[in-house]
Protein backbone atom coordinates (compact mmCIF):
# COMPACT_ATOMS: atom_id res chain seq x y z
CA UNK A 1 0.00 0.00 0.00
CA UNK A 2 1.38 3.34 -1.03
CA UNK A 3 1.24 6.06 1.55
CA UNK A 4 1.27 9.68 0.37
CA UNK A 5 2.85 12.42 2.45
CA UNK A 6 2.48 16.14 1.77
CA UNK A 7 4.00 19.15 3.50
CA UNK A 8 2.45 22.60 3.04
CA UNK A 9 2.16 25.65 5.31
CA UNK A 10 -1.09 25.98 7.32
CA UNK A 11 -1.61 29.60 6.29
CA UNK A 12 -0.45 32.13 3.71
CA UNK A 13 -1.00 35.73 2.66
CA UNK A 14 -3.35 36.30 -0.29
CA UNK A 15 -1.42 35.75 -3.52
CA UNK A 16 1.61 34.31 -1.71
CA UNK A 17 3.67 31.62 -3.45
CA UNK A 18 4.16 28.62 -1.17
CA UNK A 19 6.40 25.55 -1.52
CA UNK A 20 4.79 22.10 -1.53
CA UNK A 21 6.72 18.90 -0.89
CA UNK A 22 5.21 15.50 -1.66
CA UNK A 23 6.42 11.94 -1.25
CA UNK A 24 4.66 8.64 -1.83
CA UNK A 25 6.00 5.23 -0.91
CA UNK A 26 6.21 3.10 -4.06
CA UNK A 27 8.81 0.65 -5.36
CA UNK A 28 8.70 2.20 -8.89
CA UNK A 29 9.64 -1.11 -10.56
CA UNK A 30 11.31 0.07 -13.77
CA UNK A 31 10.66 -2.96 -15.99
CA UNK A 32 14.41 -3.12 -16.68
CA UNK A 33 15.30 -5.54 -13.87
CA UNK A 34 15.39 -9.33 -13.89
CA UNK A 35 14.60 -11.74 -11.05
CA UNK A 36 16.98 -14.45 -9.81
CA UNK A 37 15.81 -16.82 -12.57
CA UNK A 38 16.56 -14.20 -15.20
CA UNK A 39 12.93 -13.41 -15.99
CA UNK A 40 12.11 -9.74 -16.55
CA UNK A 41 10.23 -8.12 -13.66
CA UNK A 42 7.23 -6.27 -15.16
CA UNK A 43 7.10 -2.48 -14.95
CA UNK A 44 4.95 -1.11 -12.12
CA UNK A 45 5.35 2.59 -11.44
CA UNK A 46 3.39 5.65 -10.36
CA UNK A 47 2.86 7.22 -13.79
CA UNK A 48 1.02 10.42 -12.97
CA UNK A 49 0.61 13.07 -10.31
CA UNK A 50 -1.82 15.97 -10.16
CA UNK A 51 -2.21 18.81 -7.69
CA UNK A 52 -5.36 20.95 -7.75
CA UNK A 53 -6.52 23.88 -5.60
CA UNK A 54 -10.29 24.28 -5.14
CA UNK A 55 -10.64 22.08 -8.23
CA UNK A 56 -8.25 24.06 -10.44
CA UNK A 57 -5.00 22.52 -11.70
CA UNK A 58 -1.84 23.78 -9.99
CA UNK A 59 0.85 21.35 -11.13
CA UNK A 60 1.03 17.97 -12.84
CA UNK A 61 3.74 15.45 -13.55
CA UNK A 62 3.87 12.44 -15.90
CA UNK A 63 6.43 10.01 -14.54
CA UNK A 64 8.50 7.44 -16.38
CA UNK A 65 10.56 4.50 -15.04
CA UNK A 66 13.63 6.71 -14.47
CA UNK A 67 11.91 8.35 -11.48
CA UNK A 68 13.45 7.02 -8.25
CA UNK A 69 11.61 4.74 -5.83
CA UNK A 70 9.30 6.59 -3.41
CA UNK A 71 8.79 9.46 -5.86
CA UNK A 72 9.45 12.89 -4.43
CA UNK A 73 8.11 16.08 -5.97
CA UNK A 74 8.65 19.63 -4.86
CA UNK A 75 6.84 22.51 -6.57
CA UNK A 76 5.15 25.80 -5.73
CA UNK A 77 1.63 27.20 -5.73
CA UNK A 78 0.14 30.67 -5.68
CA UNK A 79 -2.60 30.81 -3.04
CA UNK A 80 -5.33 33.27 -4.06
CA UNK A 81 -7.76 32.46 -1.24
CA UNK A 82 -8.48 30.00 1.56
CA UNK A 83 -9.19 26.54 0.27
CA UNK A 84 -8.13 22.98 -0.17
CA UNK A 85 -5.34 21.35 -2.13
CA UNK A 86 -5.91 17.85 -3.49
CA UNK A 87 -3.04 15.57 -4.48
CA UNK A 88 -3.65 12.49 -6.65
CA UNK A 89 -1.19 9.78 -7.72
CA UNK A 90 -1.99 6.95 -10.18
CA UNK A 91 0.00 3.78 -10.86
CA UNK A 92 0.27 1.27 -13.74
CA UNK A 93 -2.22 -1.11 -12.09
CA UNK A 94 -4.86 1.62 -11.97
CA UNK A 95 -4.57 2.26 -8.23
CA UNK A 96 -5.32 5.83 -7.20
CA UNK A 97 -3.87 7.41 -4.06
CA UNK A 98 -4.95 10.81 -2.86
CA UNK A 99 -4.76 13.20 0.04
CA UNK A 100 -6.05 16.71 0.81
CA UNK A 101 -4.63 19.68 2.71
CA UNK A 102 -6.41 22.86 3.77
CA UNK A 103 -4.77 26.26 3.77
CA UNK A 104 -6.02 29.49 5.36
CA UNK A 105 -5.47 32.90 3.80
CA UNK A 106 -5.34 35.47 6.58
CA UNK B 1 50.62 -6.69 -41.58
CA UNK B 2 48.63 -4.66 -44.05
CA UNK B 3 48.94 -0.93 -43.87
CA UNK B 4 45.83 0.93 -45.01
CA UNK B 5 46.05 4.35 -46.53
CA UNK B 6 43.69 7.03 -45.23
CA UNK B 7 40.95 6.42 -47.78
CA UNK B 8 40.93 2.66 -47.28
CA UNK B 9 40.90 3.12 -43.53
CA UNK B 10 37.85 5.39 -43.73
CA UNK B 11 35.98 2.90 -45.91
CA UNK B 12 36.71 0.06 -43.51
CA UNK B 13 35.88 2.15 -40.46
CA UNK B 14 32.58 3.40 -41.91
CA UNK B 15 31.61 -0.12 -42.88
CA UNK B 16 32.38 -1.41 -39.41
CA UNK B 17 30.40 1.39 -37.77
CA UNK B 18 27.42 0.77 -40.07
CA UNK B 19 27.55 -2.94 -39.33
CA UNK B 20 27.70 -2.24 -35.61
CA UNK B 21 24.65 0.02 -35.79
CA UNK B 22 22.68 -2.35 -38.03
CA UNK B 23 23.50 -5.29 -35.78
CA UNK B 24 22.52 -3.63 -32.52
CA UNK B 25 19.28 -1.78 -33.09
CA UNK B 26 17.95 -2.38 -29.57
CA UNK B 27 20.91 -1.43 -27.40
CA UNK B 28 22.88 1.77 -27.06
CA UNK B 29 21.54 4.55 -29.26
CA UNK B 30 20.07 6.12 -26.12
CA UNK B 31 21.03 9.52 -27.48
CA UNK B 32 19.17 8.77 -30.70
CA UNK B 33 16.06 7.63 -28.80
CA UNK B 34 16.23 10.81 -26.73
CA UNK B 35 16.46 12.98 -29.86
CA UNK B 36 13.43 11.16 -31.29
CA UNK B 37 11.46 12.03 -28.17
CA UNK B 38 12.63 15.65 -28.44
CA UNK B 39 11.61 15.83 -32.12
CA UNK B 40 8.19 14.39 -31.29
CA UNK B 41 7.76 16.93 -28.47
CA UNK B 42 8.83 19.86 -30.68
CA UNK B 43 6.51 18.79 -33.51
CA UNK B 44 8.65 20.61 -36.07
CA UNK B 45 9.27 23.75 -34.00
CA UNK B 46 12.76 24.95 -33.04
CA UNK B 47 13.89 25.30 -29.44
CA UNK B 48 15.86 28.35 -28.33
CA UNK B 49 18.56 28.40 -25.66
CA UNK B 50 18.34 30.28 -22.38
CA UNK B 51 15.43 30.88 -20.02
CA UNK B 52 15.41 27.24 -18.91
CA UNK B 53 17.84 25.61 -16.52
CA UNK B 54 18.49 22.24 -14.91
CA UNK B 55 20.06 22.05 -11.49
CA UNK B 56 21.77 18.74 -10.70
CA UNK B 57 24.91 17.59 -8.96
CA UNK B 58 27.95 17.65 -11.25
CA UNK B 59 28.93 14.26 -9.88
CA UNK B 60 26.21 11.91 -8.65
CA UNK B 61 27.57 9.28 -6.28
CA UNK B 62 24.40 7.20 -6.31
CA UNK B 63 22.66 6.83 -9.67
CA UNK B 64 19.55 5.44 -7.95
CA UNK B 65 18.51 8.81 -6.66
CA UNK B 66 19.91 11.90 -8.36
CA UNK B 67 18.25 15.17 -7.34
CA UNK B 68 17.05 17.36 -10.18
CA UNK B 69 15.47 20.82 -10.29
CA UNK B 70 13.95 22.31 -13.43
CA UNK B 71 13.51 26.07 -13.64
CA UNK B 72 11.92 28.27 -16.30
CA UNK B 73 12.82 31.92 -15.71
CA UNK B 74 10.05 34.26 -14.55
CA UNK B 75 6.87 33.70 -12.55
CA UNK B 76 4.02 31.68 -14.01
CA UNK B 77 1.21 34.04 -15.05
CA UNK B 78 -1.94 33.63 -17.11
CA UNK B 79 -0.06 35.27 -20.01
CA UNK B 80 3.13 33.24 -19.78
CA UNK B 81 3.75 29.81 -18.30
CA UNK B 82 5.45 26.55 -19.25
CA UNK B 83 2.70 24.09 -20.21
CA UNK B 84 5.06 21.12 -20.31
CA UNK B 85 8.71 20.50 -19.55
CA UNK B 86 10.02 17.19 -20.91
CA UNK B 87 13.03 15.70 -19.10
CA UNK B 88 15.15 13.01 -20.76
CA UNK B 89 18.29 11.10 -19.79
CA UNK B 90 20.07 10.03 -22.97
CA UNK B 91 22.22 7.26 -21.43
CA UNK B 92 19.41 5.28 -19.76
CA UNK B 93 17.87 2.16 -21.38
CA UNK B 94 14.75 4.31 -21.91
CA UNK B 95 15.41 8.06 -22.05
CA UNK B 96 12.12 9.28 -20.51
CA UNK B 97 12.32 10.70 -16.97
CA UNK B 98 9.27 12.91 -16.46
CA UNK B 99 7.16 15.72 -17.87
CA UNK B 100 6.25 18.60 -15.56
CA UNK B 101 3.13 20.65 -16.24
CA UNK B 102 2.94 24.16 -14.82
CA UNK B 103 -0.11 26.43 -14.73
CA UNK B 104 -0.69 30.09 -13.80
CA UNK B 105 -1.50 28.79 -10.28
CA UNK B 106 2.01 27.27 -10.00
CA UNK B 107 3.43 30.63 -9.00
CA UNK B 108 7.02 29.83 -9.95
CA UNK B 109 8.00 27.55 -12.80
CA UNK B 110 10.34 25.50 -10.70
CA UNK B 111 9.98 21.86 -9.64
CA UNK B 112 12.23 19.15 -8.24
CA UNK B 113 12.29 15.37 -8.19
CA UNK B 114 14.79 12.49 -7.93
CA UNK B 115 15.76 10.30 -10.85
CA UNK B 116 17.69 7.16 -11.74
CA UNK B 117 20.73 7.46 -14.00
CA UNK B 118 22.35 4.27 -15.34
CA UNK B 119 25.70 5.94 -16.06
CA UNK B 120 27.38 9.25 -16.84
CA UNK B 121 25.19 10.98 -19.40
CA UNK B 122 23.40 14.08 -20.62
CA UNK B 123 20.14 15.15 -19.06
CA UNK B 124 18.00 17.14 -21.47
CA UNK B 125 15.07 19.42 -20.67
CA UNK B 126 12.75 20.93 -23.27
CA UNK B 127 10.07 23.41 -22.21
CA UNK B 128 6.93 24.17 -24.18
CA UNK B 129 5.51 27.60 -23.32
CA UNK B 130 1.77 28.41 -23.57
CA UNK B 131 2.50 30.62 -26.61
CA UNK B 132 3.90 27.61 -28.49
CA UNK B 133 7.58 28.56 -28.18
CA UNK B 134 10.20 26.06 -26.98
CA UNK B 135 13.42 26.20 -24.95
CA UNK B 136 16.04 23.53 -24.44
CA UNK B 137 19.01 22.84 -22.16
CA UNK B 138 21.47 19.90 -21.98
CA UNK B 139 23.55 19.13 -18.89
CA UNK B 140 26.13 16.42 -18.28
CA UNK B 141 25.96 14.44 -15.02
CA UNK B 142 28.82 12.16 -13.99
CA UNK B 143 27.55 9.04 -12.24
CA UNK B 144 29.85 7.03 -9.98
CA UNK B 145 27.47 4.11 -9.27
CA UNK B 146 24.73 3.49 -11.83
CA UNK B 147 21.09 3.16 -10.83
CA UNK B 148 19.57 0.65 -13.23
CA UNK B 149 19.36 -3.11 -13.53
CA UNK B 150 20.34 -5.20 -10.52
Amino acid sequence: MSKPRVKIPKSAAAGEIITIKTLITHKMESGQRKDKQGNPIPRMIINSFECTFNGERVFGCDMEPAISANPYLQFTARVPESGEFEFVWKDDEGSVFSTKKKIKVA
Amino acid sequence: MTVLNKREFLIVATGAAAAAIAGLPSIALGAEKAEMRVAEFLGGATASEGGLSLEMPEIAENGNTVPLTVRVDGEATADRYAESVLILADGNPEPGVATFHFTPLSGTQEASTRMRLAKTQNVIAVAKMNDGSFMRTDNLVKVTIGGCGG
